[in-house]
């Protein structure tokens, strides 16, 4: 009687956590195999295009960036609403592509650097005229392999609709 | 005994998982999942002196498309809707206008191409028209290619093109893309509707 007495004092038991650490180091080893660093900070605003040819970018060390686009709200008092360039961390000219391109092509290895591929990313409102500037000085800089990001669509047919 | 016992204690584990949880929302914060894809496209080489006589390409041979500031197409003269462009194109790549491309299915047009590796697409836009626009039009002529490649290796080969893979079928793939060379050529666009 006394030894019953004494269990139901003691209530629920505790639930055993030392599985924990091991389920959140498996989430843990997950996402660091799973993801990669992000880049850089945009500054401007990118709304990608859609496009069903793409292809995937193979090797990440090998690509360069290059964004489009008008600048985020927090930017816009500083720098307008017209759409910028912007370079690693920083809004740029056209006149800083160039430099911008010999210089990331000097941290490649001699042998990767004719497989230097710039990525662009533009905002798809973004008009041609800038794009244009962009390609003659990827052309001045001799980075002649490029890629126009964009994404899968979901519905095919809204690619066709008038108002994207 | 009891001393001995007393020696190796236990080492406290209960901070593992807080500790656990720090590293794995540090890399949830700081990392991306987003891929890249894109089209892929290759620039022409920079020239500073332009070239004086461009190789003469008969008229019949060149598919122009135009794209004007306010993102309306002009393809050989007439006025197009986006979704009739890839359909063109590929009337005009396959169109096999001298007879020489055997597995062309073109209605043999005089007035269209003379057969693939002669057909070139010419783009020019307006630096008014809008980027989203462009890599519409870029990708539907690119789908153009795909799709007559698809065609071609389905009857060669009884394999879909898109669904070969890269390594294996090398030799493969390098043949169906000379049967059907992609050619298109981008001019300076036009300052008209800035």
């Amino acid at each position: 009687m006394a030894v019953i007495k004494k269990k139901k004092e003691k209530g629920l038991p505790a639930v055993n956590t030392s599985a924990l650490p091991d389920i959140v180091f498996m989430l843990l080893f997950f996402f660091m195999v799973a993801t990669v660093m992000r880049e850089v900070d945009l500054k401007v605003s990118v709304n990608k295009p859609q496009a069903t040819e793409i292809q995937k970018l193979e090797r990440k060390s090998l690509v360069t960036y290059i964004y489009a686009g008008s600048p985020r709200v927090n930017y816009q008092d500083k720098f307008g609403r017209s759409a910028r360039i912007q370079l690693n961390d920083a809004f740029a000219t056209i006149d800083d592509v160039q430099a911008f391109v010999i210089q990331e092509r000097e941290t490649k290895s001699e042998e990767d650097r004719p497989m230097m591929t710039m990525s662009i990313k533009a905002d798809k409102s973004v008009k041609m005229g800038l794009i244009s500037d962009i390609k003659l000085q990827l052309r001045k800089a001799q980075a002649l392999k490029i890629n126009y990001s964009s994404l899968q669509p979901k519905d095919v047919e809204a690619l066709y609709s008038s108002e994207n | 005994m009891a001393r001995n016992k007393r020696a190796i204690p236990e080492i406290n584990a209960g901070s593992m998982a807080d500790i656990a949880f720090l590293l794995l929302i540090f890399y949830l914060v700081t990392t991306t999942m987003d891929t890249d894809k894109g089209i892929n496209r290759k620039l022409p080489p920079w020239d500073e002196e332009l070239v004086e006589d461009p190789p003469p390409i008969k008229e019949r041979n060149i598919f122009t498309v135009l794209v004007n500031s306010n993102d309306q197409l002009l393809v050989e003269d007439e006025y197009l809707e986006i979704s009739q462009l890839r359909e063109k194109a590929m009337e005009f790549i396959d169109n096999n206008g001298d007879g020489s491309c055997v597995y062309c299915k073109g209605y043999k047009v005089t007035s269209s191409s003379d057969n693939p590796d002669k057909a070139v697409i010419s783009l020019q836009n307006d630096r008014g028209t809008s980027y989203g626009m462009y890599v519409k039009v870029q990708n539907e002529l690119v789908a153009a290619y795909e799709d007559l490649r698809e065609k071609y290796a389905e009857e060669e080969y009884g394999k879909s093109y898109r669904g070969m893979d890269s390594d294996e079928d090398k030799d493969v793939i390098k043949v169906i893309k000379s049967a059907y060379p992609q050619k298109i050529s981008e001019a300076e666009p036009l300052n008209i509707g800035g």
